[in-house]
């Protein structure tokens, strides 16, 4: 079979984003679309298996049995929506050793708001309702992604997700109507992720060094600024139920644009803990390091048990 | 007399970009592009598919059926995984 000539290629590829389909792993695709798309699907992959860190640390003080039953099973979807998402990269060319050690090396980004603490645990719940409730806002845009790995691991782990929020909702909830001292603890645990979480969306569209180009191979299919906004839209009467109160005195319904008018976020924060310097990222990237250099002796000793089993069967056949 | 046989290859059809390869059925070659060729002609002739995949039946490890019970039972109790299981407003987008 002759080779297309590459602007045949680029043409084929330009018609399959056009049409809204999928590019699939052994399609032709542009050099800058793959590297684009390897950079997106593994930082989404680090920050699902970072984000166990921050609710990992409470699965032993859970307050009751079902507590804690819920929030391991959901701390094992964040491992397994990490595994989804590092075999959606490697259909791109890259390997699993290759992107643990840019994460481990700190050559790799992940999620920042896995770089604040979980001081309380009423931060399980703020977590489980705000920043998954914002991973699902803007996962849910990404099941329309152009890749069509992608876009398969993220309609998976949608529909995983969902109790997910439901349970951090849950937990708010259950301390909203508790006493007056459970109340502040929800209350302080909103105010504390209520602006990380606005973060998660990143830098505005016009400050966004992506954005652009991802939009225009749908890559993304909702900008920042768009995600971002429909998140706040959602939140407040999810949080007005309960009676907390969002803490953000600029925050009003503007009648006009039909949507929630909301504050300015810190971006000298954002940039801080992006750059290295969050509450937690030392300690997330020495846990990650040291559970990486803890499991090493279980890796070998699977691969020597396999070896076994195959000298053996090799043994047999003789 | 030795009888030598074609080996069996399973067969796995994309119907349309986007969506995942789903098994459809398999058939005997004697190597992958004959595979490939012959599953297009079985399986395709209506234009079922954009993309074929053909494993040999014998590199595929399956969980077995009479182990069934023991094998998934771990999930069997773990209700909490469902979004339903939870007590939140049903009016809330949630």
């Amino acid at each position: 079979m002759a080779t297309p000539a590459p602007h045949d290629e680029q043409a084929r590829f330009d018609a399959v984003i056009a049409a809204d389909e999928k590019i699939e792993p052994r399609d032709w695709m542009p050099e800058k679309y793959r590297r684009n798309l390897v950079r997106q699907i593994s930082q989404h992959a680090h920050s699902e298996v970072v984000g166990q860190l921050p609710e990992g640390n409470w699965i032993t003080r859970a307050p009751s049995l079902r507590r804690k039953a819920i929030l391991l099973a959901k701390v094992q979807d964040e491992a397994g929506h990490g595994l989804y998402l590092y075999s959606a990269a490697e259909t791109l060319g890259t390997s699993r050793e290759e992107m643990l050690d840019d994460l481990l090396e700190g050559r790799a980004k992940y999620a920042s708001i896995f770089n604040y603490p979980t001081l309380s645990w009423a931060d399980v719940g703020a977590i489980g309702w705000l920043v998954d409730g914002a991973a699902i806002v803007n996962q849910i845009s990404l099941c329309r992604t152009s890749y069509g790995p992608y876009a398969r691991a993220m309609v998976r782990i949608c529909k995983e997700e969902s109790f997910h929020q439901r349970q951090g909702y849950e937990i708010m909830q259950t301390l909203a109507q508790g006493s007056p001292e459970q109340q502040a603890m929800a209350q302080d645990a909103l105010d504390r992720w209520w602006w990380p979480t606005l973060m998660m969306f990143g830098p505005h569209d016009a400050d966004s060094a992506h954005t652009q180009q991802s939009m225009q191979w749908k890559i993304k299919r909702q900008s920042n600024d768009e995600l971002r906004q429909k998140f706040v839209d959602q939140t407040v009467e999810q949080a007005a139920r309960i009676g907390l109160t969002i803490p953000d005195p600029e925050l009003r319904w503007n009648e006009a644009r039909g949507h929630y008018d909301f504050g300015e976020i810190d971006w000298d924060e954002f940039q801080r803990v992006l750059g290295g310097n969050g509450p937690c990222n030392r300690s997330r990237m020495r846990d990650r390091r040291r559970a990486h250099e803890d499991g090493a002796w279980v890796r070998e000793a699977m691969l020597a048990h396999a070896e076994k089993h195959n000298r053996r069967a090799a043994g047999a056949a003789a | 007399m030795s009888q030598r046989h074609l080996p069996l290859w399973e067969v796995f059809v994309r119907s349309r970009r986007g969506l995942d390869h789903k098994h459809i059925g398999s058939l005997h070659a004697a190597d992958a592009e004959q595979a490939l060729l012959a599953a297009r002609d079985t399986y395709t002739r209506r234009q079922e598919g954009v993309s074929i995949w053909v494993v040999k039946s014998s590199d595929i490890h399956a969980s077995q059926f009479e182990d069934e019970g023991a094998f998934f039972d771990p999930a069997e109790d773990k209700v909490y995984r469902h979004p339903t299981f939870y007590d939140v407003p049903e009016d809330l987008k949630l």
